[in-house]
């Protein structure tokens, strides 16, 4: 970190938001668990997608869907229009599967799980016990009891280690299971709704890891039901020359809610690792989903040595009407992040929201936003993303707004800062707004011109400056975006909260 | 690395109808650019920078037929004093053109270039348009560079007292034309360059202007007004230390309009302000792409473009602002807005910004919407009918598009014309 501490900062910019991205810039999670793993041979072919397959004691058909994925995959060519620059990478010369070999023999329940895993998962602020509260947050202790649970299905490498809390879900009917397991105990939900979202071919890393997809997260949420607790997942790499390919799918049913959250880390090594995800969200009428995520990968060192290549697509499909999504990702980690939580508003009235703050150092490079396809009537989105560049790092904001014809009577509303700490670094924006209808209102900026002007008007009205008032109210969205982020990612966003946006650009 | 098929056909279909101008000195240019083509083909729909925009029938071996617009309408600067340099259907006509020596300027035909052994214009002749190739390559320039047959080479040296306008006249609708004028304004030097005309039925234009230190160049265009033409302009720009560019571009009609601009700010302290105003009806598609460069200290860009768009007529904005490394204190601004009459219209954008320097105020905005009820209410509740109201707003949503022109006559000729055209249609 000693490059950003001599960094000349352009005047204006806050010390504290040098000093928190500082902090966020020292990798605290780098340590590895010893642990003897089982690996597939190196490389993907056939093989490997049918040993994945067996491995995960699949029936024919995810056999056949997975084998004709990859079918499709040797087709795709790796897509090149993201502003980010790596060596080509070798798919031949990496694991897709690695498992520790304590795993083999399925555990029952947790009490059985490896010891080594669970202190991983300690160590990390993870508890693997229920009645456990989460560690390292303040206050915590005194919240409700029922305020503080969380339920969290922690995948190592390959596989899911274990589910807290399943049985008091089930109470609720709530299913909460990795993928693995919901194939094989509720096949009928994974075949209805796999792959609906982000279609097997939707691009070349969605289809890799539709082909390789060893583990991940599955929620079920049946209609009318509010989840009674948070739903996490943590997903760890610890073994090496190892890609993660985990598959996450959320079906919240008609009216129901549920908040999900998402925590990642990695060892730190020299060579880059491959970590390349698919989250598909399906949400009925009247449902909302909360998907948040604090993405801390690996970012490699201050020379851009190693790190995760973090290729991920997410999207989530409103189908209902009136049904609601927000996307929230704090984005600290990862040597090359490829990632755009989409939202396709397809029913009326339905909503979408991607808040977001990424920040990049040394040489990390994110290319990251978000897509609003707005289907329905009467739809609405908001984007709010804040970008931060220091170092040689380089950020940049990719979105796509589009009003299709029938959406009527649809708004969004885009903005779009960035920051740049030190002359070395680069913050990009490249949106796309498409707009085939003309009672929708489309709203793309970067000034702080228009901040409401009724938040404003109060705030001058008592006689602050208009920039000062501009300040107070950028700054006050900024940390309600982050407050509104669950209490388990408090710690780390803590610190982020210090961060101004002042003497940002567009 | 090997075209694709489909491009590499296009592209070899669409060279076998041109033949290289027997040139001269801009042989060699003529040829660099022929390489250029070579190398990236000519733009399909498949390319990111054509995303919104089909370029075949621009690329096509040949021009679609074009209607020559039957109107009684006065040329749009007719009122000012300004010195004429007619096309017609591409072609230089002395007959129709005033007298091209004025003090202060000297301008030649590009034929004339190398017996009059003209060297700047020698120098200039498509060294800014492959400047301009990177980082998104402009095949159409290239293919401009190479087969341009006819343009002018204009030289400011002082302070004319007049504009000078190019006036392009349509006439055959059969005519295919490519243009290439050469511009370089002189340290001190300020000139208004005036284009107007619908040109021919299918035009591809390229202009490279080159400023010096504390130069000045406006640069005032108006497309139009007939319906069936197609249109590729590129204009190439490079600003030296304290120079200024300015430029506004009216887009009436027209099947098929891509304007590009391409402004580099190479000196400190340059300014560069670029804006268009279009208003479109039924069978159109207008295409701004706009990409300016910072590229050196304390420089100030702005791009202002608004669209009028109705009846299925679409409106694209692709603009950006790139700020190298060490281009401290830059101001950059760009705003696209687009005013949707109706429901069959749309506007497509990609507002870019990239940015290599931390001490710098760069904003885009962008906003599509329709035309403001309450402000319609208020019109109509003073009595004023709803077709005028319409057009008293539409005009004042394009005004600030129209304020960056400097002077105020050209300003005032553009609005009248609007308001002519705006109270004809509806």
């Amino acid at each position: 970190m000693a490059a950003l501490d001599q960094t000349q900062v352009k005047e204006g910019v806050d010390q504290e938001t040098v000093d928190a991205v500082r902090e966020v810039g020292t990798y605290k999670y780098g340590w590895e668990t010893e642990i003897e793993m089982e690996y597939a041979p190196k490389g993907v072919n056939p093989d490997i997608v049918r040993l994945i397959s067996e491995k995960n004691e699949e029936p024919e058909w995810m056999t056949e869907w997975r084998l004709a994925a990859f079918e499709r995959w040797t087709k795709l060519d790796e897509p090149n229009w993201a502003m980010v620059h790596y060596p080509p990478i070798d798919f031949q010369n990496q694991y897709y599967y690695a498992r520790p070999k304590s795993m083999e023999e399925k555990p029952k329940s947790l009490d059985e799980v490896d010891p080594k895993l669970l202190a991983t998962y300690e160590k990390l602020g993870i508890p693997l016990k229920e009645q456990m509260i989460l560690a390292g947050i303040e206050g915590a202790e005194n919240a409700p009891a029922e305020g503080r649970k969380v339920a969290v299905d922690a995948v190592f490498d390959s596989v899911s280690v274990g589910t807290t809390f399943q049985a008091e879900l089930k109470k609720a009917g709530v299913i909460f299971c990795s993928i693995s397991e919901a194939i094989r105990e509720h096949p009928e939900l994974v075949k209805k709704y796999l792959g609906t979202v982000v279609p097997v071919s939707d691009n070349f890393y969605a289809t890799l890891n539709s082909a390789v997809f060893s583990d991940g997260s599955f929620v079920y949420i049946p209609p009318g039901v509010r989840c009674p607790m948070e739903l996490s997942t943590y997903f760890r790499i610890n073994a090496e020359n190892t890609g993660q390919f985990e598959r996450t799918l959320i079906i919240a049913d008609k009216g129901s809610y549920v908040s999900y959250l998402e925590g990642c880390t990695a060892p730190q090594r020299d060579v880059a690792q491959l970590h390349a995800a698919v989250v598909e969200i399906i949400i009925e009428e009247d449902a909302e989903v909360k998907y948040s995520t604090v993405q801390n990968w690996y970012p490699g060192d201050e020379n851009g040595k190693g790190g995760i290549y973090n290729f991920v697509t997410k999207r989530a499909d409103c189908r209902g009407d009136r049904s609601k999504v927000m996307w929230t990702q704090v984005e600290t980690g990862s040597a090359v992040t490829w990632k755009y939580p989409s939202c396709i508003l397809r029913g009326d009235d339905s909503q979408g929201e991607f808040y977001s703050i990424a920040i990049t150092n040394n040489y990390q490079q994110a290319d990251t936003g978000t897509k609003m396809v707005h289907l329905g009537k009467n739809t609405k989105s908001r984007i709010v993303s804040k970008g931060i560049s220091a170092g040689h790092a380089q950020n940049t904001y990719r979105g796509l707004v589009s009003m299709h014809p029938k959406a009527k009577e649809s708004r969004n509303y885009t903005q779009c800062d960035s920051l740049l700490i030190g002359d070395k670094c680069g913050a990009h924006t490249v949106p796309y707004i498409e707009v085939k209808n003309n009672s929708s209102r489309v709203e793309h900026e970067a000034t702080t011109s228009k901040v409401d002007e009724d938040q404003l008007f109060y705030c001058r009205q008592r006689g602050m400056d208009e920039e000062e008032a501009v300040a107070l109210v950028v700054n006050g969205f900024c940390k309600d975006v982050l407050q509104a982020l669950p209490m388990e990612f408090a710690m780390e966003a803590q610190q982020l909260v210090a961060i101004s946006l002042e003497g940002s650009v567009g | 690395m090997a075209l694709p098929e489909v491009k590499q056909t296009a592209t070899e279909a669409r060279l076998a109808t041109l033949t290289m101008p027997d040139a001269g000195c801009t042989r060699a240019a003529r040829e660099d650019a022929l390489a250029r083509v070579l190398e990236s083909g000519l733009p399909n729909r498949r390319d990111e920078y054509w995303k919104y925009t089909q370029p075949d029938t621009l690329v096509a071996p040949h021009a679609a037929p074009a209607a020559v617009l039957q109107d009684d309408e006065s040329l749009i600067f007719d009122e000012l004093d300004r010195l004429k340099i007619v096309f017609v259907d591409g072609v230089f006509t002395p007959e129709e053109s005033d007298d091209l020596s004025l003090e202060g300027v000297v301008i030649d035909r590009l034929e004339d270039i190398c017996c009059k052994d003209i060297h700047w214009a020698k120098e200039l002749y498509g060294v800014l348009e492959a400047r301009g190739q990177d980082p998104v390559q402009r095949p159409l320039a290239a293919l401009n560079t190479a087969f341009a047959t006819d343009g002018v080479a204009i030289h400011v040296t002082g302070k004319p007292s007049k504009p000078i306008n190019l006036i392009y006249r349509h006439e055959s609708p059969e005519s295919d034309v490519v243009l290439h004028h050469v511009i370089r304004v002189e340290g001190g030097a300020e000139a208004t360059i005036l284009e107007t005309g619908p040109a021919a039925s299918r035009f591809n234009k390229c202009m490279e202007i080159d400023v010096a230190d504390n130069g000045t160049l406006h640069h005032v265009r108006a497309q139009g007004r007939d319906h069936e033409r197609r249109a590729a302009t590129h204009m190439f720009t490079r600003l030296g230390q304290e120079s200024v560019y300015k430029s506004f571009t009216l887009t009436v009609n027209g099947v098929l309009t891509r304007n590009e601009q391409i402004v580099e700010l190479t000196g400190d302290d340059a300014v560069a302000h670029v804006a268009g105003a279009c208003v479109g009806d039924g069978d159109f598609h207008h295409d701004d792409t706009v990409f300016v460069t910072h590229d050196a200290v304390n420089c100030e860009s702005r791009q202002v473009f608004k669209k009028v768009l109705r009846n299925g007529a679409t409106g694209v904005f692709q603009g950006k602002i790139l700020v190298k490394a060490g281009a401290q204190k830059t101001d950059g601004y760009q705003i696209s807005q687009s005013l949707l009459l109706d429901d069959d219209s749309q506007f497509l954008a990609k507002p870019e910004l990239e940015i290599y320097a931390d001490d710098v105020a760069c904003s885009h905005g962008s906003t599509s919407g329709a035309i403001d009820e309450t402000a319609l209410f208020y019109l109509r509740s003073r009595g004023v009918p709803t077709k005028d109201a319409t057009n008293m707003l539409t005009l004042a949503f394009l005004a600030e598009a129209v304020d960056e022109i400097e002077d105020s006559s050209l300003a005032e000729a553009i609005v009248s014309r609007l308001e002519g055209w705006l109270a004809r249609r509806s």
